[in-house]
């Protein structure tokens, strides 16, 4: 019965509640990528490498303002702008003259840039880990149930949803996102009634980055922030965006949910195995609906 | 290209002279060298089966490599069977996964299947990366033992020389065989493959069971190279490389990856030596390749297949 006492202990509210600011991270990452996979068409494997430059340049940014509220808050909007140019350089650059190609060539270029970016990182910051610390005024926990839950987390739980509503806000509200959406069901007639694809393209392209970036920026201070954190965090994202529906936002909620909460739980449940059970629940979604739980662009 | 196909075996029959002669002329890490292209030659060719000749984007194949490996070792080390039951048990365990893999990925097309696989496959490296009891975790598993005749330097050079290339003819073969040419069927157009009676499913399973074998050979010849086995071979990203070898060499042609194996066993190992910067150097030499040779080195030489934008299946 130890698996159950494990399961409906005090601790495990808290548990789902730190899953939870977890789970905000991953949604914010693989947001970015369902954008770019259902406008584009590209499984941007440097997506991971742009989440990570996007926690570099926070650490950057706080060092350059000296610490506190404002330089912290601060890099949470610079640091994501910065990987958004990053994001614009290679879509203008590379993308835009290589869509013409399969699909694979493009996989693999985003793989080069994976590569790429990898080592720039190394060339630019080091390859010593960073710590960002939380300012003063996240630090602390508040009580949530008679249970410590950090502010920080708190703070996530609330960005999050706040993103969530400034995407649909911006997907289905505005007239660039209104285009997106169109090209991502039919590229060729958006084009035919005059649209500029490229540019709706390197706009989708952008927004995807920055959402990377502001992912790496919000976890930063969570974490070491190291070379090879884009490695484990780009197969999560991959998976996210598999089980909840290519190209599909609310999928990409969901599958972080799905994601998040099953890693918070299965080390309730088994800590040596934990790390299994998200792996678990997308392979049994995986074999019930091959593609995906939401309706794919794709 | 008619000269080139004549000349074609005589040059392999100079190759393979060269090979045999390799130990007997250079020095011990030449020969180590040489080993390793020898084993990733083999297995970035039985990548290819898949990707280059029946189009299936096969993202997660190192996997195949590892348990293979993976599975030679343990039968070495745990079970005391014969070593020439561990031979066997590594590629026919990276088969049966393949099979097992394919029947989830099967149902899907092109890049969906390759996204799949290669999550799949992320799966498989996390539970040997974290159980530690049976696979030695993260540490992976060091001091494999060898039967003699292979434990030397010069045996385990020349067991890696027969068996990669006894496993490159076997798929040549198959690749030239009506299965074969039903491959390549599938790839430039699975409609129409289907619509004149070919069970395409039935043929990309088949494909896919043969490529994980021979991927698991290759893994297999790790252990004797190496006299080890860790996590990492298996990680995703190794898939991707070996993909690059065949596109760098050229997926539209049978020796295409052997070469671009080649090349970049030979590069890294060059690299390593001057620079920490590999990564840097594979990516810049990825990105000029997609961009000014995207039928790779060898492809060149050679026409490519038509209607690559075929109806998916």
């Amino acid at each position: 019965m130890d698996f159950a006492s494990n399961l409906f202990s005090a601790g495990t509210l808290s548990q789902i509640l730190v899953g939870l600011s977890r789970t905000t991270i991953l949604f914010i990452v693989s947001s970015g990528m369902s954008l770019i996979l259902g406008v584009l068409r590209i499984p941007n494997v440097a997506h991971g490498s742009l989440y990570m430059i996007g926690a570099f340049a926070a650490w950057s940014v706080i060092q350059f303002l000296g610490g506190g509220l404002f330089a912290f808050l601060a890099a949470m909007l610079v640091a994501p702008l910065i990987v958004a140019a990053v994001g614009f350089v290679l879509e203008r650059g590379f993308f835009s003259y290589l869509y013409e190609r399969e699909h694979l060539m493009l996989l693999l270029l985003t793989f080069a840039f994976m590569l790429i970016l990898g080592d720039l990182v190394k060339i630019v910051w080091g390859p010593e880990y960073r710590s960002v610390t939380v300012p003063a005024f996240f630090q602390g926990s508040a009580e949530i149930f008679g249970l410590p839950l950090p502010w920080y987390n708190l703070f996530l739980l609330v960005v999050g949803p706040c993103i969530a509503v400034l995407l649909w806000l911006v997907i289905n509200r505005t007239n660039l996102g209104k285009i997106a959406r169109a090209a991502a069901v039919d590229g060729e007639m958006v084009g035919a009634v005059g649209v500029n694809v490229g540019w709706v393209f390197a706009f989708t392209f952008v927004l995807g980055s920055f959402l990377a970036g502001l992912g790496g920026a919000l976890i930063a201070p969570m974490v070491n922030i190291s070379l090879g954190m884009d490695h484990s965090l780009i197969m999560e994202t991959f998976l996210i965006v598999i089980i909840g529906g290519l190209g599909n936002m609310w999928g990409a909620l969901l599958g972080s949910l799905i994601f998040g909460l099953s890693q918070s739980l299965g080390i309730l449940v088994w800590p040596q195995f934990g790390i299994a059970f998200p792996y678990l629940a997308v392979v049994a979604v995986l074999v019930v609906r091959p593609r995906g739980l939401l309706r794919s662009t794709w | 290209m008619v000269t080139t196909r004549r000349s074609a075996p005589l040059l392999l029959l100079l190759l393979l002279g060269a090979l045999l002669a390799l130990p007997q002329v250079l020095p011990r890490f030449h020969t180590y060298v040489a080993e390793i292209v020898l084993l990733t030659a083999l297995l970035a060719t039985s990548l290819n089966l898949a990707i280059g000749y029946t189009g299936l984007y096969q993202f997660g194949h190192a996997v195949f490599y590892g348990i293979g490996a993976y599975g030679t070792a343990l039968t070495l080390t745990r079970s005391g069977m014969p070593a020439p039951v561990a031979f066997l048990a590594g590629p026919l365990a990276a088969a049966v996964l393949s099979l097992l893999m394919g029947l989830i990925c099967i149902r899907l097309s092109k890049l969906y299947f390759g996204m799949i696989q290669i999550s799949l496959g992320s799966l498989v490296w996390a539970v040997v990366y974290r159980w530690y009891s049976f696979t030695g975790g993260d540490d992976g598993i060091h001091g494999i033992p060898l039967p003699d005749a292979i434990g030397s330097p010069e045996g385990s050079y020349y067991f890696t020389l027969a068996v990669t290339a006894l496993g490159v003819f076997a798929m040549y073969r198959i690749v030239r065989s009506p299965f074969g040419k039903v491959l390549q069927g599938i790839r430039d157009n699975p409609v129409r493959a289907a619509a004149i009676g070919v069970d395409v499913k039935l043929h990309q399973l088949a494909v896919l069971v043969i490529a994980g074998f021979f991927g698991g050979v290759a893994g297999s010849l790790f252990v004797v190279v190496e006299n080890s086995v860790f996590p990492d071979m298996m990680f995703w990203t190794f898939s991707l490389e070996v993909l690059i070898m065949c596109l760098l060499g050229g997926m539209y042609t049978f020796f295409g990856p052997f070469v671009g194996a080649s090349a970049i066993v030979l590069l890294r190992v060059f690299a390593s030596v001057h620079t920490q910067y590999w990564s840097l150097i594979l990516g810049t030499i990825l990105t000029l390749v997609i961009i000014f040779l995207p039928d790779g080195v060898l492809g060149v030489f050679v026409r490519r297949p038509r209607a690559r934008e075929a109806p998916d299946a």
